[in-house]
Protein backbone atom coordinates (compact mmCIF):
# COMPACT_ATOMS: atom_id res chain seq x y z
CA UNK A 1 0.00 0.00 0.00
CA UNK A 2 2.84 2.40 0.98
CA UNK A 3 4.56 1.52 -2.54
CA UNK A 4 1.57 2.58 -4.23
CA UNK A 5 1.31 5.45 -2.11
CA UNK A 6 4.89 6.28 -3.00
CA UNK A 7 4.16 5.74 -7.08
CA UNK A 8 1.28 7.66 -7.17
CA UNK A 9 2.86 10.44 -5.51
CA UNK A 10 6.48 10.76 -7.16
CA UNK A 11 4.59 10.41 -10.68
CA UNK A 12 2.13 13.18 -10.10
CA UNK A 13 4.54 15.15 -9.02
CA UNK A 14 6.67 14.67 -12.11
CA UNK A 15 3.63 14.95 -14.53
CA UNK A 16 2.67 18.99 -12.36
CA UNK A 17 6.56 19.58 -11.81
CA UNK A 18 6.76 22.48 -14.02
CA UNK A 19 9.37 25.37 -12.90
CA UNK A 20 12.40 23.32 -11.04
CA UNK A 21 12.82 22.29 -8.68
CA UNK A 22 11.53 24.83 -6.20
CA UNK A 23 8.37 24.23 -7.69
CA UNK A 24 8.29 20.91 -7.40
CA UNK A 25 9.58 21.84 -3.48
CA UNK A 26 5.75 22.87 -3.16
CA UNK A 27 4.18 20.05 -4.45
CA UNK A 28 6.26 17.66 -2.55
CA UNK A 29 5.66 19.22 0.84
CA UNK A 30 2.01 19.28 0.72
CA UNK A 31 1.96 15.66 -0.59
CA UNK A 32 4.51 14.69 2.01
CA UNK A 33 3.46 16.77 4.97
CA UNK A 34 0.11 17.73 4.93
CA UNK A 35 -1.77 15.34 3.42
CA UNK A 36 -0.05 11.82 4.02
CA UNK A 37 1.42 13.53 6.84
CA UNK A 38 4.76 11.20 6.31
CA UNK A 39 7.06 13.91 7.98
CA UNK A 40 6.85 17.14 9.77
CA UNK A 41 7.87 20.57 8.46
CA UNK A 42 10.61 20.55 10.46
CA UNK A 43 11.65 17.00 9.09
CA UNK A 44 11.17 18.48 5.80
CA UNK A 45 12.65 21.79 5.85
CA UNK A 46 16.02 19.48 7.67
CA UNK A 47 16.12 17.70 4.21
CA UNK A 48 15.99 20.82 2.17
CA UNK A 49 18.67 21.82 3.96
CA UNK A 50 20.73 18.91 2.92
CA UNK A 51 19.50 18.29 -0.15
CA UNK A 52 20.67 21.87 -1.47
CA UNK A 53 24.51 21.02 0.39
CA UNK A 54 24.35 17.72 -1.96
CA UNK A 55 24.69 17.41 -5.20
CA UNK A 56 22.07 16.44 -7.60
CA UNK A 57 18.75 17.64 -8.45
CA UNK A 58 16.77 18.70 -4.80
CA UNK A 59 13.97 16.89 -5.87
CA UNK A 60 15.34 13.54 -6.64
CA UNK A 61 17.33 13.96 -3.03
CA UNK A 62 13.86 14.82 -1.55
CA UNK A 63 12.06 11.38 -3.37
CA UNK A 64 14.89 9.46 -2.45
CA UNK A 65 15.07 10.79 1.16
CA UNK A 66 11.31 10.25 1.67
CA UNK A 67 10.96 7.07 0.29
CA UNK A 68 13.88 6.00 2.53
CA UNK A 69 11.85 7.28 5.49
CA UNK A 70 8.63 5.68 4.62
CA UNK A 71 9.56 2.33 3.31
CA UNK A 72 13.14 1.98 3.82
CA UNK A 73 15.78 0.58 0.37
CA UNK A 74 13.03 -0.43 -2.15
CA UNK A 75 10.76 2.78 -0.55
CA UNK A 76 13.79 5.14 -1.88
CA UNK A 77 14.44 3.42 -5.29
CA UNK A 78 10.84 3.39 -6.05
CA UNK A 79 10.50 7.56 -5.11
CA UNK A 80 13.50 8.06 -7.21
CA UNK A 81 11.90 6.15 -10.10
CA UNK A 82 8.36 7.24 -10.64
CA UNK A 83 9.86 10.78 -10.43
CA UNK A 84 11.49 10.14 -13.01
CA UNK A 85 8.94 7.79 -14.94
CA UNK A 86 6.77 10.79 -16.74
CA UNK A 87 9.99 12.22 -17.89
CA UNK A 88 10.70 8.84 -19.64
CA UNK A 89 7.02 8.60 -21.27
CA UNK A 90 7.52 12.36 -22.65
CA UNK A 91 11.02 11.75 -23.87
CA UNK A 92 9.07 8.93 -25.95
CA UNK A 93 5.94 10.23 -27.07
CA UNK A 94 5.61 14.48 -26.39
CA UNK A 95 8.87 14.47 -27.72
CA UNK A 96 8.28 12.32 -30.79
CA UNK A 97 5.19 13.54 -31.72
CA UNK A 98 3.94 16.74 -30.70
CA UNK A 99 7.24 18.98 -30.89
CA UNK A 100 6.79 21.00 -33.65
CA UNK A 101 8.11 24.14 -33.70
CA UNK A 102 4.13 25.65 -33.79
CA UNK A 103 3.41 23.39 -30.90
CA UNK A 104 6.88 24.95 -29.28
CA UNK A 105 6.16 28.29 -29.51
CA UNK A 106 2.46 27.82 -27.86
CA UNK A 107 4.48 25.80 -24.94
CA UNK A 108 6.55 28.80 -24.34
CA UNK A 109 4.02 31.44 -24.34
CA UNK A 110 1.88 28.91 -21.82
CA UNK A 111 4.95 28.95 -19.74
CA UNK A 112 5.16 32.51 -19.46
CA UNK A 113 1.93 32.78 -17.83
CA UNK A 114 2.58 29.67 -15.95
CA UNK A 115 5.91 31.53 -14.15
CA UNK A 116 3.90 33.98 -11.71
CA UNK A 117 1.33 31.10 -10.37
CA UNK A 118 4.89 28.76 -9.95
CA UNK A 119 6.90 32.00 -8.22
CA UNK A 120 3.32 32.29 -5.79
CA UNK A 121 3.84 28.44 -5.54
CA UNK A 122 7.10 28.80 -4.41
CA UNK A 123 6.11 31.30 -1.47
CA UNK A 124 3.45 29.88 -0.27
CA UNK A 125 5.97 26.46 0.37
CA UNK A 126 8.09 29.41 1.95
CA UNK A 127 5.45 30.75 3.68
CA UNK A 128 4.26 27.59 5.48
CA UNK A 129 7.65 26.22 6.72
CA UNK A 130 7.68 29.38 8.92
CA UNK A 131 5.99 28.13 11.99
CA UNK A 132 7.54 27.96 15.60
CA UNK A 133 9.26 24.83 15.43
CA UNK A 134 11.48 26.34 12.77
CA UNK A 135 11.56 29.48 14.08
CA UNK A 136 12.65 28.40 17.84
CA UNK A 137 12.44 32.15 19.28
CA UNK A 138 9.08 33.13 18.08
CA UNK A 139 6.91 34.53 21.00
CA UNK A 140 9.68 34.56 23.14
CA UNK A 141 9.87 37.91 23.89
CA UNK A 142 13.70 39.75 23.94
CA UNK A 143 15.81 39.04 20.65
CA UNK A 144 14.32 36.84 17.99
CA UNK A 145 17.62 35.28 16.65
CA UNK A 146 15.85 32.79 14.06
CA UNK A 147 13.85 36.44 12.37
CA UNK A 148 17.17 37.54 12.18
CA UNK A 149 18.88 34.77 10.96
CA UNK A 150 15.93 34.62 8.36
CA UNK A 151 15.86 38.21 6.92
CA UNK A 152 19.73 38.52 6.48
CA UNK A 153 19.73 34.91 4.63
CA UNK A 154 16.99 36.64 2.62
CA UNK A 155 19.19 40.00 1.72
CA UNK A 156 22.21 38.19 1.27
CA UNK A 157 20.30 35.83 -1.38
CA UNK A 158 17.87 38.25 -3.27
CA UNK A 159 20.26 41.30 -3.32
CA UNK A 160 23.80 39.77 -3.63
CA UNK A 161 22.82 36.40 -5.14
CA UNK A 162 24.90 34.79 -2.46
CA UNK A 163 25.77 30.86 -2.36
CA UNK A 164 23.08 29.35 -0.76
CA UNK A 165 25.46 26.51 0.66
CA UNK A 166 27.47 29.42 2.71
CA UNK A 167 24.53 30.53 3.98
CA UNK A 168 23.75 27.33 5.29
CA UNK A 169 26.89 26.70 6.71
CA UNK A 170 26.86 30.21 8.12
CA UNK A 171 23.70 29.98 9.95
CA UNK A 172 24.50 26.61 10.74
CA UNK A 173 27.66 28.13 12.74
CA UNK A 174 25.37 30.91 14.27
CA UNK A 175 22.86 28.29 15.57
CA UNK A 176 25.86 26.35 17.12
CA UNK A 177 27.04 29.56 18.77
CA UNK A 178 24.20 30.60 20.21
CA UNK A 179 21.67 28.17 21.06
CA UNK B 1 34.00 2.52 -24.62
CA UNK B 2 30.38 2.41 -25.71
CA UNK B 3 28.84 5.58 -26.34
CA UNK B 4 25.68 4.52 -23.42
CA UNK B 5 28.66 3.69 -21.35
CA UNK B 6 30.08 6.94 -22.45
CA UNK B 7 26.87 8.79 -21.81
CA UNK B 8 26.83 7.11 -18.44
CA UNK B 9 29.99 7.94 -17.31
CA UNK B 10 29.46 11.79 -18.01
CA UNK B 11 26.03 12.28 -16.70
CA UNK B 12 27.18 10.34 -13.51
CA UNK B 13 30.16 13.28 -13.08
CA UNK B 14 27.99 16.05 -13.56
CA UNK B 15 25.20 14.47 -11.07
CA UNK B 16 27.52 13.77 -8.21
CA UNK B 17 29.59 17.18 -8.47
CA UNK B 18 27.31 20.04 -9.52
CA UNK B 19 25.55 21.71 -6.40
CA UNK B 20 23.17 24.12 -6.80
CA UNK B 21 20.72 22.86 -9.28
CA UNK B 22 19.55 22.24 -12.55
CA UNK B 23 20.85 25.20 -14.55
CA UNK B 24 24.33 25.12 -12.45
CA UNK B 25 24.58 21.93 -14.91
CA UNK B 26 23.93 22.91 -17.65
CA UNK B 27 27.34 24.00 -18.77
CA UNK B 28 29.03 21.72 -17.82
CA UNK B 29 26.28 19.22 -20.28
CA UNK B 30 27.38 21.13 -23.04
CA UNK B 31 30.98 20.93 -21.94
CA UNK B 32 30.94 17.28 -22.35
CA UNK B 33 28.50 16.56 -24.84
CA UNK B 34 28.78 19.98 -27.20
CA UNK B 35 33.07 20.29 -26.75
CA UNK B 36 34.63 17.28 -26.09
CA UNK B 37 32.76 14.13 -27.55
CA UNK B 38 31.42 16.54 -30.05
CA UNK B 39 28.19 14.55 -30.07
CA UNK B 40 25.87 16.94 -30.58
CA UNK B 41 26.21 20.66 -32.67
CA UNK B 42 26.44 23.34 -30.20
CA UNK B 43 22.96 25.30 -31.82
CA UNK B 44 20.71 21.68 -31.91
CA UNK B 45 22.36 21.54 -28.11
CA UNK B 46 20.75 24.80 -27.16
CA UNK B 47 17.31 24.23 -29.53
CA UNK B 48 17.34 21.07 -27.51
CA UNK B 49 17.35 22.88 -23.91
CA UNK B 50 14.61 25.56 -24.92
CA UNK B 51 12.52 22.16 -25.54
CA UNK B 52 13.45 20.46 -21.97
CA UNK B 53 12.87 23.64 -20.10
CA UNK B 54 9.30 23.82 -21.10
CA UNK B 55 8.55 20.09 -19.85
CA UNK B 56 7.55 19.56 -16.07
CA UNK B 57 9.30 17.30 -14.24
CA UNK B 58 13.53 16.93 -13.57
CA UNK B 59 15.11 18.86 -15.45
CA UNK B 60 18.67 16.71 -14.81
CA UNK B 61 16.63 13.70 -16.05
CA UNK B 62 14.94 15.38 -18.86
CA UNK B 63 18.08 16.59 -20.13
CA UNK B 64 19.65 13.50 -20.16
CA UNK B 65 16.97 11.65 -21.23
CA UNK B 66 17.03 13.98 -24.40
CA UNK B 67 20.42 13.80 -25.10
CA UNK B 68 21.29 10.11 -24.33
CA UNK B 69 18.34 9.77 -26.53
CA UNK B 70 19.39 11.95 -29.45
CA UNK B 71 23.12 10.22 -29.21
CA UNK B 72 23.13 6.44 -28.57
CA UNK B 73 18.67 5.95 -28.81
CA UNK B 74 17.08 4.15 -25.85
CA UNK B 75 20.11 2.53 -24.15
CA UNK B 76 21.71 5.76 -24.26
CA UNK B 77 18.40 7.81 -22.71
CA UNK B 78 18.21 5.18 -19.96
CA UNK B 79 22.50 4.87 -19.44
CA UNK B 80 22.69 8.99 -19.30
CA UNK B 81 19.65 9.26 -16.93
CA UNK B 82 20.93 6.42 -14.57
CA UNK B 83 24.16 8.42 -14.83
CA UNK B 84 22.81 11.63 -13.46
CA UNK B 85 20.42 10.45 -10.39
CA UNK B 86 22.93 7.53 -9.36
CA UNK B 87 25.17 9.79 -7.33
CA UNK B 88 22.12 11.59 -5.58
CA UNK B 89 20.01 8.24 -4.98
CA UNK B 90 23.63 7.25 -3.46
CA UNK B 91 24.89 10.18 -1.29
CA UNK B 92 21.39 11.00 0.30
CA UNK B 93 20.90 7.07 1.24
CA UNK B 94 24.32 7.47 3.26
CA UNK B 95 23.54 10.96 4.78
CA UNK B 96 19.62 9.25 5.51
CA UNK B 97 20.97 6.62 7.56
CA UNK B 98 23.62 8.70 9.43
CA UNK B 99 21.45 11.45 9.76
CA UNK B 100 19.33 9.39 11.43
CA UNK B 101 21.94 8.40 13.79
CA UNK B 102 22.92 11.40 14.93
CA UNK B 103 19.83 13.96 14.51
CA UNK B 104 18.79 13.95 18.12
CA UNK B 105 22.20 15.04 19.48
CA UNK B 106 21.93 18.56 21.06
CA UNK B 107 25.14 19.72 18.83
CA UNK B 108 23.06 18.89 15.52
CA UNK B 109 19.98 20.01 16.77
CA UNK B 110 21.85 23.59 17.29
CA UNK B 111 23.29 23.84 14.18
CA UNK B 112 19.54 22.96 12.61
CA UNK B 113 17.90 25.45 14.73
CA UNK B 114 19.98 27.87 13.05
CA UNK B 115 20.13 26.86 9.80
CA UNK B 116 16.12 26.40 9.42
CA UNK B 117 15.25 29.74 9.40
CA UNK B 118 17.64 30.56 6.23
CA UNK B 119 15.87 27.70 4.31
CA UNK B 120 12.65 29.07 4.64
CA UNK B 121 14.93 32.62 2.94
CA UNK B 122 16.45 30.66 0.05
CA UNK B 123 12.71 29.21 -0.64
CA UNK B 124 11.25 32.95 -0.35
CA UNK B 125 14.32 34.94 -2.07
CA UNK B 126 14.30 32.80 -5.73
CA UNK B 127 10.28 33.04 -5.98
CA UNK B 128 10.24 36.86 -5.71
CA UNK B 129 13.16 37.03 -8.46
CA UNK B 130 10.66 35.04 -10.38
CA UNK B 131 7.75 37.29 -9.96
CA UNK B 132 10.32 40.08 -11.31
CA UNK B 133 11.39 38.12 -14.37
CA UNK B 134 7.87 37.20 -14.88
CA UNK B 135 7.10 41.06 -15.33
CA UNK B 136 4.62 40.96 -12.86
CA UNK B 137 2.41 44.39 -12.83
CA UNK B 138 0.01 45.44 -10.72
CA UNK B 139 -2.85 43.99 -12.77
CA UNK B 140 -1.23 40.55 -13.21
CA UNK B 141 -0.09 40.51 -9.40
CA UNK B 142 -3.85 39.18 -8.67
CA UNK B 143 -2.02 35.62 -9.96
CA UNK B 144 0.78 34.96 -7.53
CA UNK B 145 -0.91 36.42 -4.49
CA UNK B 146 -4.46 34.41 -5.27
CA UNK B 147 -1.66 30.84 -5.65
CA UNK B 148 -0.14 31.65 -2.15
CA UNK B 149 -3.48 32.53 -0.65
CA UNK B 150 -5.14 29.15 -2.04
CA UNK B 151 -2.18 26.99 -0.62
CA UNK B 152 -0.90 28.62 2.05
CA UNK B 153 -3.85 30.07 3.95
CA UNK B 154 -7.46 27.40 1.96
CA UNK B 155 -4.64 24.50 1.91
CA UNK B 156 -5.63 23.82 -1.88
CA UNK B 157 -3.56 20.94 -3.41
CA UNK B 158 -0.72 22.38 -5.43
CA UNK B 159 -1.78 20.34 -7.74
CA UNK B 160 -4.86 21.86 -8.71
CA UNK B 161 -3.35 25.21 -8.72
CA UNK B 162 -0.88 24.30 -11.32
CA UNK B 163 -3.96 22.05 -13.34
CA UNK B 164 -5.71 25.51 -12.93
CA UNK B 165 -2.93 27.49 -14.20
CA UNK B 166 -1.84 25.39 -17.18
CA UNK B 167 -5.68 26.14 -18.57
CA UNK B 168 -5.66 29.76 -18.00
CA UNK B 169 -2.14 30.03 -19.53
CA UNK B 170 -2.98 27.75 -21.91
CA UNK B 171 -6.09 30.32 -23.57
CA UNK B 172 -3.45 33.07 -23.16
CA UNK B 173 -1.25 31.44 -25.32
CA UNK B 174 -3.78 30.57 -28.08
CA UNK B 175 -4.93 34.37 -27.79
CA UNK B 176 -1.55 35.49 -28.31
CA UNK B 177 -0.99 32.95 -30.53
CA UNK B 178 -4.29 34.09 -33.09
CA UNK B 179 -3.24 37.75 -32.57
CA UNK B 180 0.30 37.19 -33.93
CA UNK B 181 -1.15 34.84 -37.45
CA UNK B 182 -3.11 37.82 -37.71
CA UNK B 183 -0.44 40.30 -37.49
CA UNK B 184 1.14 38.38 -39.96
CA UNK B 185 -1.67 38.20 -42.52
CA UNK B 186 -1.83 42.33 -42.65
CA UNK B 187 1.35 43.56 -42.80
Amino acid sequence: MIYLQLLWVFVKIGVLGFGGGYAMLSLIQHEVVDHYGWMTTTDFTDMVAISQMTPGPISINLATYVGYTTAGFGGSLLASFALCLPSIVMVYLILKLFMSKRNNALMDNTLKGLKPAIAGLIFAAGLSMMNTQNFVDFGRGHYNLSVIICVLAFVASYFFKANPILLIVLSGIVGFIAY
Amino acid sequence: MKKPLQLFWSFFKIGAFTLGGGYAMLSMVEKAVVDQKKWIPTDEFWDMIAVVQSLPGVFAVNTALYVGHRVAGTRGAFAAMLGAIIPSITIILLLATVFREYRDQPVVERIFKGIRPCVVALILAPSLRMIKSAKVTWKTAIIPIATVFLIWWCKVSPAYVILAAIAGSLIYALIINKKAKSKEVKP
